[in-house]
């Protein structure tokens, strides 16, 4: 029921949404909670295990029953807080955990059954037999057990994260954090204040506080005005921090936007402070008694929250029920608004309080009724036992210090016998001081003190002058409680709300020896989930307590991990969905690539042609087949910018060469390209390349697509770390080039089309470089072949890339040419037997390869030593061959296993594999390269090949990896 | 041999990508006539600052740093390389030091606007504040998961250089941190 001229909400601005397909009004600054509330909507969820007839409990993020889902399509969101959640126009709101309805759940005779399913039940009951589980039974718990569900579609929403940097980052904005921040911005530090509400002010606004004669809201709100004015000074709101991590760094949630509308609706921060002030407050506990889950009964101070700050009376008769002083508020605070309160319940003896309702005090409540909302509540006072009608049960079991983010590192709080709670360590988070409630003082005048001096602390520390700080007046009264766990009685009496599990629960898991609070915890599944214990951990380790015969302090607590509040999924992948997941790289002939229908494969990021359809070819191997055809009969052209290419300057330049290589670089020529390898540490093979040396002190070396970064950091590692006497120096020109190979026997036919000048075998022989002008643009020419062909590459500064690739396959057609993709350059290059990663799989050592021959005696390089190791010369290692079928038309396929003719085809037989392959249209079969062990030895004999994944078994005949060509006459013709 | 008449047309690295503009920010590219990578040889940094200074009136600078002097700027890039931007280097200093021309290899952007921090700040893990990072600072970090260089220009505006084949990604990600900050009113 609303009540005329109370609270902060907005009520010249009505909102109306749906709640399980009914119309609910309410008024801007409304939560879904509070509407309800308004509305007299109690029942709005049903429980987790035994779908119990659920209500609002609380009126912050610490709501453990009220969980709902928002939302329509792909834009739905489950388990939101309906406390935290604010209102707007057409907001559809369901409740969860449901069939066919909230009120008549069918799933309700969970509850029922409920003597079967108490604390380790699953494990007793489901452990055979055993394939059940997955089919059966897991199946079947999941959809009897469990709060809301996603749409499992993907979602169309902005989400992003960002990252912020402070001196002192204020965590929450209650009368504490407020002090802090003001404190500490006026010693000159960079302040972030953030909160998880959007008003600023904490318990202020749930609450009748009075600071410098001033109410406690009109206080905060004059502060948030001051603080916003101030330019070192960030508020975040509706920003909960939900971690502590390393370095000072914090993640928080920003709630932008309510709607599902253009804008971002969540983004998640990533705060890095020096320092920091954790001013979190605390949450009421609930006190356990029989059927202490009913709709109707809430934690006393969110009946004051709902009366102040959205003037909600939640009930006609209120009874209410504590153990400390702060229930006597509620009480006070009703009756002062005209509300009707049947019963203050006490469980003190003393109990002082001016009361025009009936008090009971050293009394308890000890059982409720009421199936779908409270309605009677029963009271003991000795041996007497009553019952009064009420619908509302206001209860307070004291308070918690929210210490979640203080143990999110693996601190662990201190009990405080004086409040009956667990306080925070000092020195769980480095650079993390805390105030106010957080810290276990419970006045108003503490936190403001608290507050403050924490801010002195940090600023001091971090080298702040600091001055005086002028303190506001508030009540200063003293906090006291005479604990209350357990109501004796019949009766389940709940712990944890959103887990169900109650004290029976507790007791059991202690009866079956899980007496540490971990086996506990993870017996009962108490305080686990997105709940992380906010209600329910100390009062259940207060039941541990009790069930084992220790102290609270001795039983210690669970692990209160991040996130303090639940984070979506989804902004935590922000800047990840779709083409932002990896950036792209363009070649400069990207777009003309495209334009012949080319489509693209992936190598690394770049994005490279795989070949180019023409009209007519209706498979890739029609295509990629002429396209090889076209290579060793005219001329191809096909972009070989990806190649990784490393400018090596400096007068050491050709030893440090040397170093990095298996071969010699200081005897190359200049205007000459040599092949190299170049090995890791280990021996085994790295990458291998060309390098040409342009200049007496300067080589432009390439590496493969994949290693280029490797690579490069390889030369740097190995030129700081072993050899830094040389004067040498590297850089990636990749990007500033954009490099084309000509290959085919038209090659240089077509290059002297385009050069300013001609070339013939003389001035430009196999294995040349130099300078080229091409239409009047300076580039490079490299006479090398990844072919087999007579082939260049001609580079040309990447702002002509387009034009020159454009001009070239223009030339290229007019000679029966054309382009050529990745497809038919691996065909070519396995004619060839020339290498690629697939075959330099980072396990082959230039011995496997062949390429011993290269390994310099004449000098030291990487891998030398480890190259020689025994093992790795040996000739039983699987080496490379090439395969071809014995049978024309038979399939050989990469990836395939080898076994003698007459083995059995398991792993144990497995002689070698299979790491290349293609369809060759020069030969008309298939080829493969393979390591094969002992494998050169045995060429001529004939091998099995099997691939067990593709069902293929091939008799193939071992022979040289060279297929085509093996003396190289066409590359130098 | 080539015709004497055809040409080969140049194109910048953000060529039809931008510029773009969303509420205060508004990003453009900047296509300077030469960059160099600059690697003093052993002994020879003092030499190399003598001749940049006669050339241009500016030093290598320091770690972090970028110094500009009418249109042409030298900042840090590595631990061994700093980058002219705006001029092109005399063949002489080849004898000094590795000379790169890199001037075709990176998409260089400005990014300014009222904004602007609220734009990196979704983009760039780093400390942007001016108390930090102010006008003249240069830094190597990331742009979402792209490597870049970032400087600062002035109070407003700043820098981004990043691989020339990445410029659609760069611009991709700008447009939609832009997009999301100016929809945020």
């Amino acid at each position: 029921m609303r009540l005329d001229g109370k609270g902060q909400i907005d009520r010249t601005t009505p909102i109306s949404f749906t709640f399980d397909g009914k119309r609910i009004d309410g008024f801007k600054g409304d939560t879904i909670a509070s509407a309800l509330l308004a509305n007299g909507v109690r029942l709005v969820a049903r429980s987790f295990k035994y779908h119990r007839p659920r209500g609002i409990m609380t009126a912050g993020s610490e709501e453990p029953n009220a969980l709902v889902t928002v939302g329509t399509g792909t834009e739905t969101d489950p388990n939101v807080r309906a406390t935290t959640a604010r209102i707007y126009d057409g907001m559809v709101v369901r409740s969860q955990n449901a069939f066919p309805s909230l009120r008549f759940d069918a799933m309700a005779m969970n509850d029922l059954a409920a003597p079967f399913f108490g604390a380790g039940f699953y494990y007793k009951t489901f452990m055979w037999p055993k394939k059940a589980w997955e089919k059966i039974y897991e199946p079947f718990i999941r959809r009897a057990a469990g709060l809301g569900g996603l749409s499992g579609r993907p979602s169309e929403r902005r989400q992003e994260k960002a990252f912020a940097f402070c001196d002192i980052l204020v965590i929450g904005g209650g009368p504490s954090g407020l002090m802090a921040a003001l404190t500490a911005a006026q010693s000159g530090a960079d302040v972030i204040l953030a909160d998880e509400n959007p008003e600023l002010g904490g318990r202020l606004g749930h609450d009748r506080v009075t600071i410098n004669e001033t109410g406690g809201r009109d206080w905060a709100a004059a502060m948030d005005a001051k603080l916003r004015a101030m330019p070192n000074v960030r508020i975040m709101a509706q920003t909960a921090v939900t971690g502590a991590y390393d370095g000072g760094v914090f993640g928080a949630l920003e709630q932008v936007s309510d709607s599902t509308g253009e804008g971002v609706q969540t983004c998640f921060w990533r705060i890095t402070a020096k320092a920091s002030i954790l001013c979190a407050g605390a949450i009421e506990r609930p006190i356990a008694f029989a059927n202490n889950d009913r709709p109707g009964i809430m934690m006393a101070s969110a009946v004051r929250g709902y009366l102040h700050k959205y003037g909600v009376a939640v009930g006609d008769k209120v009874a209410v029920f504590g153990d400390n002083d702060s229930a006597h508020q509620t009480a006070l605070d009703l009756v002062d608004a005209g509300v009707n309160v049947v019963a203050l319940i006490d469980s003190r003896p003393d109990v002082k309080i001016d009361a025009t309702f009936p008090v009971y005090s050293a009394a308890e409540v000890f059982d409720t009724k009421g199936r779908h909302g409270l309605t009677k509540v029963g009271i003991r006072q000795g041996t007497d036992e009553t019952w009064i009608d009420a619908d509302c049960l206001a209860i307070s079991g004291g308070w918690n210090p929210s210490v979640h983010l203080t143990c999110h590192m693996n601190g662990r709080p201190t009990w405080d016998a004086g409040i009956q709670a667990f306080v925070p360590t000092p020195n769980s988070i480095p650079n993390m001081c805390v105030a106010g409630a957080a810290s276990g003082v419970f006045s108003t005048m503490a936190a403001l003190e608290t507050g403050s001096d924490c801010a002195l602390d940090q600023c001091r520390a971090l080298g702040f002058d600091v001055g005086t700080i002028d303190l506001p007046s508030a009540e200063n009264t003293k906090y006291t409680i005479d604990p209350l766990w357990d109501v004796m009685g019949d009766g389940r009496k709940w712990l944890d709300f959103q887990n169900d599990v109650t004290t029976k629960d507790v007791r059991q898991a202690a009866q079956e020896n899980m007496t540490s609070v971990e086996h506990m915890k993870r017996y009962t599944t108490q305080g686990m989930a997105p709940d992380q214990g906010k209600n329910s951990n100390v009062n259940a380790l207060a039941i541990l307590a009790d069930a084992t015969g220790r102290e609270i302090a001795q039983t210690g607590t669970t692990t209160f991990r991040p996130p303090y509040t639940p984070v979506p999924i989804g902004v935590m992948g922000a800047g990840g969905q779709g083409k932002t997941f990896a950036p792209e790289r363009f070649t400069t002939s990207h777009i003309a690539s495209l334009s012949r229908r080319a489509p693209m494969i992936e190598t690394g990021l770049w994005y490279r042609p795989s070949y180019f359809p023409q009209d007519g070819e209706t498979t890739w191997r029609e295509a990629a087949d002429r396209e090889v055809n076209m290579v060793r009969n005219h001329v191809g052209i096909a972009d070989v910018s990806t190649l990784g290419k490393i400018d090596v300057q400096g007068k050491d330049a050709a030893e440090f060469l040397d170093f990095i290589y298996i071969n010699s670089f200081s005897t190359l020529r200049e205007n000459r390209v040599r092949y190299g390898v170049m090995l890791r540490e280990d021996g085994h093979v790295m990458d291998d390349g060309t390098t040409a040396r342009i200049g007496p002190n300067h080589f432009v070396m390439t590496t493969t697509t994949a290693a280029a970064g490797p690579v490069l950091r390889h030369m740097e590692f190995v030129h700081q770390a072993l050899k830094p006497q040389l004067d040498v120096s590297m850089i990636s020109v990749t990007e500033n080039w954009a490099q084309f190979a000509i290959a085919g026997p038209k090659s240089r036919d077509l290059l002297n089309l385009v050069l300013d000048h001609p070339i013939d075998n003389d001035s430009f022989p196999f294995m040349a470089c130099g300078t080229v002008s091409a239409f009047g643009v300076t580039g490079r020419l490299f006479r090398i072949s990844f072919s087999g062909e007579h082939a260049y590459e001609i580079a040309v500064p990447s702002r002509y890339g387009d034009a020159l690739y454009r001009m070239l396959l223009a030339q290229a057609e007019s000679l029966g040419g054309g382009a050529y993709g990745m497809e038919a350059m691996n065909a070519l290059r396995v004619e060839k037997g020339f290498l690629t990663h697939s075959d330099m799989d980072g396990r082959t050592t230039a011995f496997d390869l062949g390429l011993q021959g290269m390994m310099s005696k004449k000098k030291d390089f990487i891998g030398k030593t480890m190259a020689a190791r025994a093992g790795l010369m040996d000739p039983m290692r699987p080496r490379l061959v090439g395969l071809k079928p014995v049978a024309k038309g038979h399939r050989l396929t990469a990836g395939a296993h080898l076994f003698d003719v007459d083995a059995d085809c398991i792993r144990e037989n497995s002689l070698g594999w299979v790491s290349s392959w293609c369809h060759s249209p020069t030969f008309d079969h298939e080829l493969a390269l393979a390591f094969l062990k002992n494998g050169p030895e045995r060429i001529g004999e004939k091998i099995k090949l099997n691939d067990h994944m593709r069902g293929i078994s091939t008799l193939c005949e071992v022979c040289s990896p060279q297929f085509f060509d093996p003396e190289g006459a066409r590359t130098r013709g | 041999m080539a015709n004497a008449s055809a040409k080969l047309n140049a194109q910048s690295p953000c060529f039809g990508l931008v510029p773009i503009e969303h509420g205060t920010v508004r990003v453009v590219e900047v296509e300077p006539t030469h960059i160099s990578a600059i690697a003093p040889f052993k002994g020879k940094t003092t030499a190399v600052n003598k001749a940049l200074s006669a050339s241009f009136g500016v030093r290598l600078p320091a770690v972090g740093r970028r110094v500009e002097k009418d249109a042409v700027a030298c900042l840090w890039f590595d631990h061994s390389h700093a980058m002219l931007i705006g001029a092109k280097v005399d063949d002489s200093l080849s004898s000094l030091a590795a000379v790169t021309d890199q001037t075709d290899g990176w998409a260089v952007l400005n990014i300014a606007g009222d904004h602007v921090l609220d734009v990196l700040a979704r983009l760039v893990p780093m400390d942007l504040r001016p108390s930090v990072f102010g006008t003249g600072s240069t830094a190597r970090t990331m742009l979402q998961h792209i490597p870049i260089s970032l400087s600062r220009l002035n109070a407003d505006t700043f820098q981004i250089m990043a691989m020339r084949s990445m410029a659609r990604s760069v611009v991709h990600e700008l447009d939609l941190a832009m997009e999301n900050v100016a929809a945020r009113g």
